[in-house]
């Protein structure tokens, strides 16, 4: 959207001029990239026998895969975690209790400011002298401060988002008799959840990455896995790279993934509101036989 | 209390928060020109330089930072030899400096590139009629109102950046904020709570001046329009 703000449709002459340029860049892309991958190699590091660890099972079965895993597992717990959290001091921050409101802004204010990493070395070590948690201690740390951290950043999300929705729904959940607590429940909360999906699943991405600052504490994920099993054999930079291919993937997809249900949203906001409104069918009634549901004329699709 | 108090004496923690405080100041210069390189790429007419600058920024982004400065340490220095100059620990600050400079470069890019989609059409339009090229433009007329728009994204990765600098403790950088805490609370197992809520409060210090800052400076340089 940004280009075409800045230019106009070039005419003959800018676009072989660009297209030198294009060339120029990536003929410069390309050569960075053969850079690094010679100075590599210069340095010894393209033999296949640094590589060759990577295609064998067992390095994946034994090390890689249940790093992914313990990952996984830290990073699926943390995003419940978060919106158990989030959902808790979100509608906290709603309340027009002031006691309830206070908490939940200095809670919410409080963590969203505290490095994760400063958390879960507390953790680590205030769960391993109060809890008897063995061999988990590590992973709950990191589970405690990604919930923290991420749930006040949720608690943002919901509280922005009901703050987004049109006016009306909280009136008319007033006007047909909800107290201000039951329409927030029942009315504004499950819309704008609906609204924040791609807002949550890029914290997700955000979860997932600082779940490999457990690595700090010795939580065996992805990244201690591939630093430990490459040390001994002089092919930690290798490891790395495997690692944060891993990691990219996983990432890239679920960003992709957001963007897609953002779009999903966005065009159907669209489509209700472009919708023409029929007259005379009460709201909430099926549509009418021969209506194809993808017209967008139902005017209450969530009922 | 007493107690309490003699971790000031026994430990330095302001000089803690210095180190971090240096280590966002140099890798903020950094991600920050770095960023509006990127940017400039990305919104350039020209394909190849789009995809050098979307490339970057998808990879960096999606890279967790810990392997970005575990990168910098086992691989470039530890495994190639990498020294960016300096005596032993001056080496592994400047390496968490880069690091730190080359993962936040991705998030300035997507703010400066928020901010220009903030200026209206109309202005490139008119910076078009008067007779300016696409440099002349950009610099004159696009990035200054895009940078306007872009203080609260900015704002907010500056201050992902200060929280992030302790990430500079896996890069063997041990005298800042996060390691200098672990040894304590490892050694002070009596006072656990309290020395992890100084360090915390250190930070909530810290960060709100600057996201109030940021909002202040957001109204106060808000484009009229």
């Amino acid at each position: 959207m940004s280009a075409s703000i800045l230019f106009d449709t070039p005419g003959p002459k800018a676009r072989r001029r660009i297209l030198a340029i294009n060339i120029l860049g990536a003929l410069l892309g390309l050569g960075l990239l053969a850079w690094v991958i010679f100075g590599l190699a210069a340095k010894g590091q393209m033999q296949a026998s640094q590589w060759d660890d990577f295609v064998q099972a067992n390095t994946w079965k034994n090390y890689l895969l249940p790093g992914l895993y313990n990952t996984l597992q830290a990073a699926i717990y943390g995003v419940i975690g978060s919106v158990i959290f989030g959902l808790i001091f979100g509608v906290g921050r709603l309340s027009q209790n002031k006691l309830i409101n206070g908490i939940s802004t200095v809670v919410v204010e409080f963590f969203r400011a505290v490095p994760v990493l400063l958390m879960i070395v507390f953790f680590n070590v205030f769960f391993s002298r109060t809890l008897a948690l063995g061999g988990d201690t590590a992973m709950w740390a990191v589970v405690a401060a990604l919930v923290f951290y991420n749930g006040s950043v949720v608690a943002e999300l919901v509280r922005s988002g009901v703050h987004n929705l049109p006016k009306g729904q909280r009136e008319a959940g007033i006007a047909i008799g909800l107290t201000r607590g039951r329409s927030l429940r029942y009315i504004e909360i499950p819309q704008a959840l609906v609204a924040m999906l791609p807002a949550l699943i890029g914290q997700f991405i955000v979860i997932l990455k600082d779940s490999a600052l457990g690595y700090i504490i010795s939580f065996n994920e992805l990244l201690f896995y591939a630093r430990t099993y490459t040390s001994p054999n002089g092919n930690v930079l290798q490891g790395l790279i495997v690692a944060a291919a891993i990691f990219i993937l996983i990432n890239f997809a679920l960003g992709k993934l957001a963007e897609i249900v953002s779009r999903r949203l966005s065009s159907r906001v669209k489509k209700e509101k472009n919708a023409p409104v029929p007259v005379g069918v009460p709201a909430g009634l099926p549509p009418a036989a021969g209506d194809t549901p993808d017209k967008g004329t139902d005017p209450n699709p969530k009922k | 209390m007493e107690n309490y108090l003699t971790i000031f004496t026994e430990y330095d923690i302001p000089g803690a928060f210095w180190v971090n405080i240096q280590l966002t100041f140099w890798a903020a210069i950094g991600a920050l020109v770095l960023g509006t390189i990127l940017a400039m790429l990305r919104i350039s007419p020209v394909a190849s330089f789009q995809a050098i600058g979307t490339s970057y920024v998808n990879l960096i982004r999606n890279t967790p930072l810990t392997i970005i400065i575990l990168f910098g340490v086992l691989a470039l220095y530890g495994q190639l030899g990498f020294n960016l100059g300096g005596e032993f620990h001056e080496n592994f600050f400047r390496l968490a400096v880069m690091g730190l400079a080359l993962y936040h470069a991705a998030f300035v890019c997507e703010a400066i590139r928020s901010g220009v989609n903030t200026v209206p059409l109309g202005q490139a339009e008119a910076a078009r009629a008067i007779g300016l090229s696409f440099m002349p433009a950009a610099r004159l007329v696009i990035l200054p109102q895009a940078f306007r728009g872009a203080i609260v994204p900015l704002g907010n990765t500056l201050i992902a950046l200060i929280k992030n600098s302790t990430v500079a403790a896996v890069g063997s950088v041990a005298t800042e904020a996060s390691s200098v805490m672990k040894t304590m609370i490892e050694f002070r197992a009596d006072i656990v709570i309290p020395i992890f809520l100084t360090f915390a409060i250190g930070f909530v210090i810290i960060v709100i001046p600057v996201g109030l800052l940021t909002t202040w400076l957001s109204k106060k340089l808000a484009v009229a329009r």
